[in-house]
């Protein structure tokens, strides 16, 4: 059942991209378990507000699990203590009473902070702007049924396109590497005709956009895997090597 | 074909493929060492140690080893320096606690530093008695002067700190290995749902059969002969 | 104001082709010299921009998010619908427009809805030759599963996120221009006024939200793609950051307001349980596909339950009053939303309702399980379930979910004729933002398919009728009078509200708003509530703009003052939405007025006075603004009291 329970919160505060940051501590009191960390962080602005502090910015949007927009480093785990949530789906009936929460952002070399707990995730975006789509305009294709795929591979894109871009497998990557998003991407086109015909040019582009940007590189630890909102395998990053080195011994 | 060294993922294959290569070298490395475990003195172990020195062998296969090795442990050494760049200068307070993830896979430059120890003090014990200085003693074996190299091993072997250091070195060999071995096939896309679970259990068997049969043949060497 | 709908000649069935045959377009070498900004990147802001820039349009495309893959189009569930027929069970181009003007209570218009059901098949293969995963049979071809308010199974699904993966194909279609510098992209930057040069709208003021500079955006005609107003509740399924502001600009520019009061109320959400909440869940209506809906039948069953004295499982077969397949037994649990959310409203009002708080009913899934095993119900429904069980900490496969109805969507939105032009030359909409297609009330798959219809396959076309009598205007330098002077009210706006420095926080004022909005404005309303709604928000717009706080400056990134600059346009949205409720006088889809009710409490329609849109014209601030009509005629759907029995 739900209750109340009090807590000390540890957040980061940052002022701009180039300020120097600090942990600042809160107090909280009756918050209920019921609520979500998202709902909590709420009650703590509104607490910053009226004291006429400036309230603790952060990313959030649809609260629902599906948009990517939230982030957090929480307790030493992105998306906090749960598995297969994002921290909007996060519950506090996952802490207890007199805990002390810290909350970070996402840190790596390929996601500056912004202010707060905000990070700049813009990098994803180059990077499937290098390759990540399939390249027809609109209009003239085919009819939707003109070529059977199996339901295997549909499904296992379909498993490889839940992705939401988060950034969770770079923030707790030892490495900083986003292999776990850019194989996402690469399988989940590469299992589909449509996608297949570019699917070398595809891999190789990504790949070095994804290295241009500064991620590392993958040591296959699994960390990701383990974090990721949507479950998303490292058989994914298997598939990405493969159609990665394929690509490349052919030129 | 010429860039993928370049890349993140063609810098994992070097390591990959440089990895798997040391995994071959280990298995006729430690097949060897195995007749150590043969109660005859040494014989057959010198037979096949003197088979090794061949110079097809020596000037053949030794520099493709040694290669091997440092191509291996460079870029091992680039790598970690890239990642730790990208990992980016402010660390987490609250450390990761994230589970489930296997201890070995996140300090395999740790656990590359601990064997390339060893392996310098095993160079130093035996390569260069062997095949730099020759100061090693020599025996006779169906006609054929040889160095004995088994009695190298059996006086080695009496210092128990040498077994220890020894010891040490092949379980740090061992848990290298449990997250190297599957890791190889990882970066080479050799590897899927299925297969991962296939090659890490092959790894791990591989990792202590390795690991262990090096220490049995130090403790036995320490014990017995 | 005029309103000149520009419905094509012909009957309604070759209206679209007749008029891509007549149209005016742009050759190549002048689509270079034109340029579009699109605002959003939701299904339609994505997918237009994207369709722009491969003819060759110069496109600058904004979103307020950090990527365009946040919009909230990624949050729909349950799938899309075309006219397909691949199930081979009788569906249509022609069936598919008659269920959509039927499920929008017969207030669309017939030409927009026939061409909505006319493109639908193409949007099914330009997502799959996109590489959008469907789910698919074994034998590889396409599967389908039914929707509320059809007979058939015309609705594409991928798992329970076919929203995600079809923005995920327009958002990649988007970022392949944008590598093709086609497009021009700006993440975390808001509009916050449209600029209008010879009754033309020219470009955007935009702020961007990271450092708090204001640009300036010049446009040769300007696509509004930002979504549904539905926030204005406070609590709704929208994401938080969704909000009606680039709408309100737009109004005050003069575009008309069409429909504001119709705002679906989607009858499967996850139910309030907290002062604390800051958003309602919506758990997809395909679940209605194997879910039973129900309450006890007996009231000391239902009070049991509240009192945490009984469980539903506990609760037996025949004391379970399946209320909708008992209702409406031709549709079942499948009746449109707005039949489903009333239905469930008037069972909790009797006191039937379950859950702590009596506003809750029952969608159980013990039959579905029992009939089908519960692997393949996982396979249909795992991650909806999974979400539920996150949020509720109760597991669905053993004990009924518990939902009840929250604002999830808008009908009503910018007036726009049959090019999807606004009132006002050069500014369009698309997607939820405009009024057209779904009338009084939208069809469960029936959004992804106009966001993606409008983006991909109606504006391509409309737009250059426009753009054709532009090419000779030359690109203005942002420097003109109208800009310069655009840019100094917007910033004056923002000015205006740091310098409130009241006690109270935003969201403590739109809580307030939400409240008046949900108890007045909300699932059932009458005069005397609407009259009290207009006065209540009136008064909160006086508290807002004299004791507002935001802390901090307009300099930088400041979320509080984004809030502030969207909760002001909720607030004209919200006395909008009341006084559009309050002039219709008549119950129909989303909007049930509770003196217009049949004996059996179904919506009663009044065709003789109400068959039109209302469309709202801006008189300035503080003035009421007046109505003007857009009448309806239905030249093929024959208007009838809808029937779900």
């Amino acid at each position: 059942m739900e209750k109340n329970i009090s807590l000390t919160l540890k957040v980061w505060r940052q002022n701009g991209p180039k300020e120097k940051g600090r942990f600042e501590t809160y107090k909280l009191e009756e918050v209920s378990t019921g609520s979500s960390f998202l709902e909590m962080m709420d009650i703590l602005n509104e607490q910053l507000i009226n004291e006429g502090n400036e309230p603790v910015a952060f990313d959030h949007d649809c609260r629902e699990g599906i948009c990517g927009m939230c982030s957090l480093y929480i307790n030493g785990r992105p998306h906090g203590p749960d598995d297969d949530v994002t921290t909007c789906q996060l519950h506090m009936r996952k802490f207890k009473d007199g805990e002390t929460i810290t909350i970070e952002p996402w840190r790596s070399a390929g996601f500056p902070v912004i202010k707060d707990l905000i990070v700049n995730r813009n990098a994803f975006d180059s990077i499937i702007a290098a390759g990540g789509y399939t390249s027809v305009s609109t209009g003239g294709v085919p009819d939707a049924n003109a070529i059977p795929i199996s339901k295997i591979d549909a499904d296992e894109a379909m498993d490889a396109a839940s992705c939401i871009g988060c950034g969770a497998c770079v923030a707790t990557c030892k490495n900083g590497s986003a292999m776990l998003f850019v194989s996402a991407k690469v399988s989940h086109l590469a299992l589909l005709p449509q996608g297949k015909v570019e699917a070398a040019r595809r891999a190789k582009n990504m790949v070095a956009k994804m290295d241009e940007l500064g991620f590392g590189n993958c040591t296959n630890t699994g960390a990701c895997e383990v974090e990721c909102p949507k479950g998303i395998s490292i058989s994914n990053i298997a598939r990405l090597n493969r159609e990665f080195l394929k690509a490349k011994l052919q030129d | 074909m010429s860039t993928i060294f370049g890349s993140s993922i063609g810098r994992k294959l070097l390591m990959s493929l440089s990895g798997l290569f040391l995994v071959v070298f280990l298995i006729i490395h430690l097949s060897i060492n195995l007749l150590l475990l043969v109660p005859d003195g040494g014989e057959a172990f010198n037979i096949a140690a003197n088979f090794m020195a061949m110079p097809l062998i020596k000037y053949g296969l030794q520099p493709v080893l040694f290669a091997g090795f440092i191509v291996h442990i460079i870029y091992a050494a680039i790598l970690t320096a890239q990642n730790n760049k990208a990992r980016g200068s402010a660390k987490y307070a609250s450390g990761n606690k994230t589970q489930d993830v296997m201890w070995a896979s996140k300090n395999m430059f740790v656990l590359g530093l601990t064997v390339s120890a060893f392996l310098i003090v095993h160079l130093i014990d035996y390569w260069v008695p062997l095949q730099i200085t020759h100061a090693a003693q020599k025996v006779t074996i169906g006609g054929v002067e040889m160095h004995d190299t088994y009695a190298l091993v059996n006086v080695a072997f009496d210092d128990l700190w040498r077994v220890i250091l020894y010891v040490v070195g092949s379980l740090g060999l061992t848990i290298h290995l449990t997250h190297g071995f599957w890791s190889a096939f990882q970066t080479l896309g050799l590897s899927n749902n299925i297969w991962r679970k296939r090659w890490t259990v092959a790894g791990i068997a591989f990792a202590w059969i390795v690991g262990l049969g090096f220490v049995t043949i130090a403790v036995v060497q320490h014990v017995v002969y | 104001m005029k309103l000149d709908s520009k419905i094509p000649q012909g009957p309604v069935a070759e209206k679209w082709s007749n008029y891509k045959a007549n149209q005016k377009l742009v050759n190549p070498a002048n689509k270079r010299k034109l340029d579009i900004i699109v605002v959003g990147t939701g299904l339609a802001g994505a997918s237009a921009a994207a369709s722009f820039g491969e003819m060759g349009f110069n496109v600058k495309n904004f979103t307020i998010q950090d990527s365009p893959r946040r919009a909230h189009s990624i949050a729909a569930q349950g799938g899309i619908n075309a006219a397909k027929n691949y199930p081979n069970d009788g569906d249509s181009i022609h069936r598919l427009f008659y269920d959509t003007v039927k499920g929008g209570d017969y207030r669309a218009r017939e030409a927009n809805v026939h061409r909505l059901a006319e493109v639908s098949n193409d949007i099914i293969d330009q997502c799959v030759a996109q590489g959008v995963p469907f789910a698919r049979e074994y034998g590889g071809l396409l599967d389908n599963r039914s929707f509320g308010g059809a007979q058939v199974s015309r609705t594409f699904y991928a798992k329970g996120q076919t929203g995600q993966q079809l923005l995920i194909g327009a958002y990649q279609a988007l970022m392949r221009q944008v590598n093709a510098g086609t497009v021009d992209l700006y993440t975390r930057t808001e509009i916050v006024d449209i600029v209008m040069v010879e009754g033309k709208a020219r470009g955007v003021i935009a702020r961007d939200l990271v450092t708090g500079e204001f640009q300036r955006h010049f446009g040769h005609a300007v696509v509004l793609a930002t979504g549904g107003y539905g926030n204005a509740f406070f609590l709704s399924t929208n994401a938080m950051g969704s909000n009606g502001s680039a709408a309100i600009k737009a109004y005050q520019k003069g575009a008309a307001f069409a429909n504001p009061c119709f705002a679906q109320i989607h009858p499967t959400c996850i139910p309030v349980h907290g002062e604390f909440q800051s958003k309602l869940t919506l758990m997809s209506e395909s679940l209605r596909n194997d879910g039973r809906i129900w309450v006890p039948k007996k009231k000391e069953d239902a009070e049991a339950i509240r009192a945490g004295k009984l469980k539903p499982t506990q609760i037996a077969e025949e004391d379970r009053d399946y209320y909708l397949e008992r209702r409406y037994p031709a549709f079942g649990n499948l009746v449109p939303r707005d039949v489903a959310s009333r239905a469930a409203k008037e069972r909790c009002d009797a006191g039937f309702g379950v859950g702590n708080t009596g506003l809750a009913v029952y969608l159980d899934f013990k039959s579905a399980i029992e009939r089908l095993g519960e692997d393949a119900i996982r396979a249909r429904y795992g991650n909806l379930f999974q979400m539920y069980e996150k949020i509720v900490d109760d597991n669905p496969y053993e004990t009924p979910m518990m939902i009840y109805p929250a604002i999830h969507y808008t009908m009503g939105g910018i007036w726009v004729d049959y090019e999807l032009q606004t009132t006002v030359p050069g500014l369009f909409a698309a997607g939820e933002a405009n009024f057209s297609d779904h009338g009084a009330n939208r069809l469960g798959a029936s959004a992804l398919m106009q966001g993606l219809a409008d983006g991909y396959f109606v504006l391509p076309y409309t737009i250059q009728n426009y753009l054709a009598d532009d090419i000779s205007t030359p690109r203005m330098t942002g420097d003109e009078k109208e800009f310069v002077e655009a840019e100094k009210a917007a910033k004056d706006k923002f000015e205006k509200l740091l310098s409130i420095k009241g006690n109270r926080s935003v969201d403590s004022i739109h809580k307030e708003l939400g409240l008046v909005m949900w108890d007045f404005v909300g699932m059932a309303r009458n005069k005397e509530g609407l009259e009290k709604a207009i006065e209540k928000i009136a008064a909160i717009k006086k508290e807002f703009y004299s004791n507002l706080r935001i802390p901090g400056s307009g300099e930088g990134m400041n979320v509080e003052l984004e809030k502030a600059s969207r909760l002001a346009d909720f607030i004209e949205i919200g006395d909008l939405m009341a006084r559009d409720a309050l002039h219709r006088e008549e119950s129909c889809g989303g909007h049930f007025r509770e003196e217009y009710q049949t004996e059996e409490g179904e919506a009663q329609r009044q065709d003789d006075k109400f068959a039109y849109a209302g469309c709202w014209e801006y008189q300035g601030e503080d003035k009421a603004p007046v109505m003007h009509k857009e009448e309806l005629t239905f030249e093929v759907v024959k208007v009838a009291q809808r029937n779900y029995k």
